[in-house]
């Protein structure tokens, strides 16, 4: 049998791969969710309170900034997810699936992504800060008005990184019982030698993290009026004078 | 009106406390630009923050219009802010916003309608010169404009008090004097009380109407430009007039002269020729315009028979200021 005949005869690709390719993109996608839904505020809190931040809190910061995020961030994936088993059979009722790894991969995502949400916001000039105050801005105005909406190319691209980094975790958490290409992959590619298998799920992998950062890159390119040269494409959506950009 | 009263500003650094303002006290009366100058760390900034409350003074009052500003509780600070609108050196435009969402964006802060805002918007851009660019990006904008709009934004709260934190020095000289000139005008045309803080004696001379001159975090010279201008030995007059330094080459006396108002035009120096039969050489001079007067600046060398202290009274009694160069 000829290569191309196998790829549509091989039940691993006809019948599991469709399967695991929807619980890596389950995983990607609920523990994606749940690191904006953390991280973002995280990353902000990082920035506000830090030394130079909105609001100082030198004690607070340090113990989120020096213990947790950065404790957590120097635990390898691989044992901060075993280690995190009992966790997600406690929230999720169950040690494998998808949704069960969904809850290591957001622990193990939530900081780095926090990380790069605060040196995001760190690049915002103070100059643009001290006008928001000057104007008498409240601290939540100066986050939603100023901080978040002239970092948002920067906060694009750090989701794109995330995802990238979350499409590779959840490989690694496919093995240990989360499912997904990562299983599929160990099971036909280590354990039975099907090469056929191995490159058709390379090959998905190697397309979803080329979407996520085409995706990405389109995005945050089209939010980005610090250029000149993008600021073009900011023509397309045009706005009245006094219209309000939303965060 | 802005009054300034013995503020004092502090930071600790370790163990050293810096005095970065050490007493300052002015006064600026409403419909007038006063100029802070002074060079580098000499206080400037700090002053600006302090006005603006980004910083707390360690002491001493602002007030606005009779109001105090320094005692005001954090929640009433944002209240207090508002009074004020602030021109920075480098704009501060946020770049995800277009001209008109900038200036657009003290007036969402304190909920105003949105057909309230976009007419005042658009009257603000024709305000500051800037009609039909409200759709363009920061980065769209020339440096000059960027400055207009920042200038559009700071008056859209309707403050009372404009304060220019080197509102022209990323400029060049060209976009300075327009810049310069539209505060003139918008003074004269809202009734703002302005404070242009500078380095640059150009500003001073251009546009405002009384001065102080800032030191190691105090005021040593100040008043109004035509009084700090016709003090002789003062460091403002000397900044407005500079003469190249003097170096004396021969024995014959040297004068610097400072001829202020109507006397700087008057025939002086050929009145001293025929009336002393003098032979009377210009070294230097300097002579400029500031609110509508003549002021100018000399240094003379006369001959050695010339008689000194005639020559010094007749100047002294035709109006002109006479030193005795070392
Ligand atoms: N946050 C701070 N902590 C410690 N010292 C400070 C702080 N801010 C200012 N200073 C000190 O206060 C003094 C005045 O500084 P300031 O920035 O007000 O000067 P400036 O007149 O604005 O100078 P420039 O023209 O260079 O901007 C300097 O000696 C500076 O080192
Ligand atoms: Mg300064």
């Amino acid at each position: 049998m000829n290569f191309f005949d196998e790829l549509f005869t091989n039940p691993g690709i006809t019948e599991a791969l469709p399967e695991e390719f929807l619980a890596t993109i389950q995983m990607v996608g609920i523990a994606g969710f749940f690191t904006v839904l953390i991280g973002l505020p995280l990353g902000v809190f990082l920035h506000t309170s830090g030394p130079d931040g909105l609001r100082p809190m030198r004690i607070t910061h340090r113990i989120v900034s020096d213990v947790i995020v950065n404790i957590t961030r120097s635990i390898p994936f691989a044992i901060l997810m075993v280690s995190l088993i009992p966790l997600a059979r406690f929230l999720t009722g169950t040690s494998i699936g998808p949704v069960a790894a969904s809850v290591s991969l957001s622990i193990g995502t939530i900081p780095f992504f926090a990380r790069l949400v605060e040196s995001s916001i760190r690049d915002v000039g103070s100059g643009k800060i001290d006008a928001a105050l000057v104007m008498g801005s409240t601290r939540f105005q100066v986050i939603s008005k100023v901080l978040l909406r002239e970092a948002l190319p920067g906060l694009i691209a750090a989701l794109t990184t995330t995802l990238v980094t979350l499409v590779g975790y959840s490989a690694m958490a496919g093995i240990i019982g989360g499912g997904g290409l990562g299983r599929l992959a160990y099971n036909y590619g280590l354990q039975r030698f099907d090469t056929t298998v191995m490159v058709a799920i390379i090959v998905i992998i190697v397309a979803i993290v080329q979407l996520i950062q085409l995706a990405g890159d389109w995005a945050a390119q089209r939010v980005d009026h610090r250029n000149a040269a993008t600021a073009g494409s900011g023509r397309r959506h045009k706005s009245k004078p006094g219209d309000v950009v939303g965060v | 009106m802005i009054t300034v009263t013995d503020l004092r500003k502090t930071y600790r650094q370790g163990e050293r406390t810096i005095t970065a303002l050490d007493g300052v006290s002015l006064s600026v009366p409403k419909g007038s630009i006063h100029g802070i100058i002074g060079h580098s760390g000499a206080g400037k900034s700090t002053l600006v923050r302090c006005l603006t409350l980004l910083d707390r003074p360690t002491s001493g009052s602002v007030m606005i219009d009779g109001r105090e500003l320094t005692s005001v509780r954090d929640a009433e600070i944002r209240l207090a802010r508002r009074r004020i609108g602030m021109v920075f050196q480098h704009a501060n435009l946020l770049d995800s916003r277009t001209a008109a969402q900038n200036v657009a964006h003290p007036l969402e802060l304190v909920k105003t309608p949105k057909a309230e805002i976009s007419a005042r918007v658009a009257r603000l851009l024709d305000l500051v010169g800037l009609t039909g660019f409200g759709d363009a990006y920061p980065s769209q904008l020339s440096g000059g404009q960027k400055q207009r709009v920042g200038i559009a934004r700071a008056l859209a709260a309707e403050p009372d008090v404009l304060l220019c934190d080197e509102p022209t020095s990323a400029l060049d000289p060209a976009t300075t004097e327009d810049i310069l000139d539209l505060i003139h005008e918008l003074t004269r045309t809202l009734q703002l009380t302005v404070l242009v803080i500078t380095h640059e004696m150009n500003v001073v001379k251009r546009i405002c109407d009384s001065v102080s001159l800032l030191e190691n975090g105090k005021v040593v010279e100040h008043g109004p430009l035509i009084e700090v201008a016709a003090t002789l030995d003062g460091s403002l007059a000397r900044a407005l007039m500079p003469l190249p330094g003097f170096k004396r080459t021969s024995a014959l006396p040297v004068l610097e002269l400072l001829l202020a108002g109507n006397s700087a035009s008057g025939p002086v120096l050929s009145g001293l020729t025929r009336r002393f039969n003098a032979e009377v050489n210009v070294l230097a001079g300097s002579v400029e315009h500031l609110a509508g007067r003549q002021f100018g600046r000399l240094r003379v060398e006369l001959d050695a028979e010339a008689p000194l202290a005639e020559i010094t009274e007749f100047l002294e009694s035709a109006g002109v200021q006479v030193e005795v160069a070392a």
